[in-house]
């Protein structure tokens, strides 16, 4: 569904990603590891169009988006829930799910995803009116991926859902991410520096280190694997 | 007493006009971080938008002066200033939009100074009359009021701030409960996040000059009601005072800035009153170092967050 073939994105002078290709089928969960500084975030940038790419191609289910800017990447089915989660702290709880579903138009598939996006946070329904802001991390992480349902996506990008977060709701967050991979067939690329739980939900991963792909392979082989053993897993 | 009264009550037409212009510069703010001081000569085209389709729209409305004629030389104004900032926006800052801020704080004030100086050669630099669009005259107040009776209200002072309110209640519609309105807020927040929902961020800063730039030529046409002589430097003054408004209510704060314009505007009129006209300038500008020494978010602003 998502094809990234030699990717390269630079800030300035820095190469930060330098020839990343990957593939996301459709229906799947792939996740992109990598230590601090690696690229993941930067990867998925260039992806949704808030990064220019410097060389490479992406096209995602069969248009070329290198070049587009994110709103119209958005257009066509492709949410990214940015690093650090990104609500908008000005705004309601309910008016960031508005937000999500700035493109849509049909009021009943709004009302329709609201009420979804409620059932899977329920928690988010008892703060609708809140500020954003006075959420705690854990409910503005479920807030970002919420908002990021509202626009009736078809792709995922989810940039480090666990940081920050106590471990009980890591546990909360990755099962709903499941959860919507296998209840509305989203397919979804994760982003993730605890490459442990990234890897029990993935189907397939890709390591990368300083903005290169090092090692890639069903999650499965690469839990077992000794280099991302030692390197990632903590021995 | 009733001459304090007196002085608010002449105040607050001049604070209206302080407010609708202010919140342009904070709508702007907002949106781009940055202070448009071209703003001020915007609201000088409203006047004199409203001078050239004066004649023609009162002859429509059966020749002299009549409310609809000058509701429809208001909406006219406004159009005209909304098109000229939206033209603004697009021509001069858009193509800076990656450049650092200093570049385009540097154009704001060069378009300033081109429409200033294109507004003498244009209109020609000596001031000219504004026709009286509305039968201005003062109120006669109801004997049974006492003292109170010999306050002087005029037509034009409940105009300015009747419409004034509207406006303010339109826009408050405007940036509350519309889709744009929502964009706008989210923009102002994280233009980043805003794009990744969707939002051409292009065309909501576009919109926000429009609104911005339209109220302010609403002022320039209420402004031309209370005193009817227009010049191609009217906008330098009345910028620069709306500017400290806009910062005295907290920069990007949009009650702020209409709260800071209506206090700039009374405390001008008490400064005349009770001081002496030849302080009004230097108060208030002191009140713009003061805030910024003391206050630098103003009265209505809350602390910017850091933005990552
Ligand atoms: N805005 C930026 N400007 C300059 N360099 C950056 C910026 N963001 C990230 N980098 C650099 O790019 C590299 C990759 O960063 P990032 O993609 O955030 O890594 P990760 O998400 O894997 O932790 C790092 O060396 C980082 O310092
Ligand atoms: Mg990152």
């Amino acid at each position: 569904m998502l094809t990234v073939s030699a990717l390269s994105v630079s800030y300035g002078a820095i190469r930060a990603v330098d020839g990343v290709s990957l593939a996301v089928p459709a229906g799947t969960i792939v996740t992109l590891i990598g230590g601090n500084g690696a690229g993941k975030s930067t990867t998925l940038r260039a992806l949704s169009g808030l990064l220019r790419a410097q060389a490479g191609t992406v096209t995602f289910a069969g248009t070329d988006i290198t070049r587009l800017p994110p709103h119209r990447i958005v257009a066509l089915g492709l949410a990214h829930v940015p690093e650090g989660r990104m609500i908008f702290a000005n705004l309601s709880v309910d008016e960031n799910l508005a937000m999500g579903a700035y493109l849509l138009r049909d009021r009943d598939r709004i009302a329709q995803n609201r009420s979804e996006v409620l059932e899977l946070f329920p928690r988010l329904g008892e703060r609708l009116r809140q500020s954003a802001g006075t959420l705690s991390g854990g409910e503005q992480q479920m807030l970002a991926i919420a908002r990021a349902l509202m626009g009736s996506p078809k792709f995922l990008m989810l940039d480090e859902p666990s940081l920050g977060l106590a471990p009980r709701l890591i546990g909360i967050i990755f099962e709903k991410i499941q959860e919507i991979n296998r209840r509305h067939g989203l397919t979804i690329l994760l982003v993730e520096q605890n490459a442990r739980l990234a890897l029990e939900v993935s189907a397939h991963a890709y390591v990368l280190e300083t903005g290169r792909v090092v090692m890639a392979g069903p999650s499965t082989d690469l839990r077992t694997d000794p280099r991302l053993k030692a390197a990632y897993l903590g021995g | 007493m009733i001459e304090f009264l007196q002085q608010l009550i002449n105040g607050l037409g001049q604070g209206s006009i302080y407010a609708l212009i202010a919140l342009g510069y904070t709508m702007v703010y907002g949106v781009l971080r940055f202070i448009n001081f071209a703003h001020g000569d915007v609201y000088m085209l409203g006047a004199f938008a409203g001078l050239y389709v004066a004649p023609w729209t009162l002859r429509l409305f059966g020749g002299g002066p009549s409310f609809a004629g000058a509701a429809a030389v208001l909406l006219l104004a406004m159009a005209v200033c909304a098109a000229a900032g939206v033209a603004i926006e697009w021509l001069c800052y858009r193509p800076l939009r990656h450049r650092p801020r200093l570049n385009v704080l540097i154009t704001a004030i060069g378009v300033s100074l081109f429409l200033e100086n294109a507004g003498q050669s244009v209109f020609g630099a000596d001031p000219k009359s504004f026709p009286e669009i509305i039968a201005d005259r003062a109120l006669d107040l109801p004997a049974s009021w006492g003292p109170f009776a010999m306050l002087t209200i005029t037509v034009g002072q409940l105009l300015v701030v009747g419409v004034t309110l509207v406006l303010l209640v339109g826009l408050r519609h405007v940036v509350r409960r519309t889709r744009l309105g929502l964009a706008m807020r989210a923009l102002a927040f994280n233009p980043g996040a805003a794009s990744l929902m969707g939002v051409n961020n292009g065309v909501v800063i576009a919109f926000t000059f429009g609104l911005g730039s339209a109220l302010a030529g609403a002022a320039g046409i209420l402004t031309s009601i209370q005193q009817s002589s227009i010049d191609p430097l009217m906008g330098v003054n009345a910028g620069l005072k709306a500017f400290v408004a806009a910062v005295l209510g907290g920069i990007g704060s949009l009650p702020g800035a209409a709260l800071g314009g209506v206090l700039i505007g009374l405390l001008e009129a008490l400064v005349v009153g009770y001081i002496s006209p030849t302080y009004r300038d230097p108060i208030v500008f002191a009140v713009l170092i003061v805030i910024l020494l003391v206050k630098p978010t103003g009265l209505l602003g809350g602390t910017e967050r850091e933005k990552v």
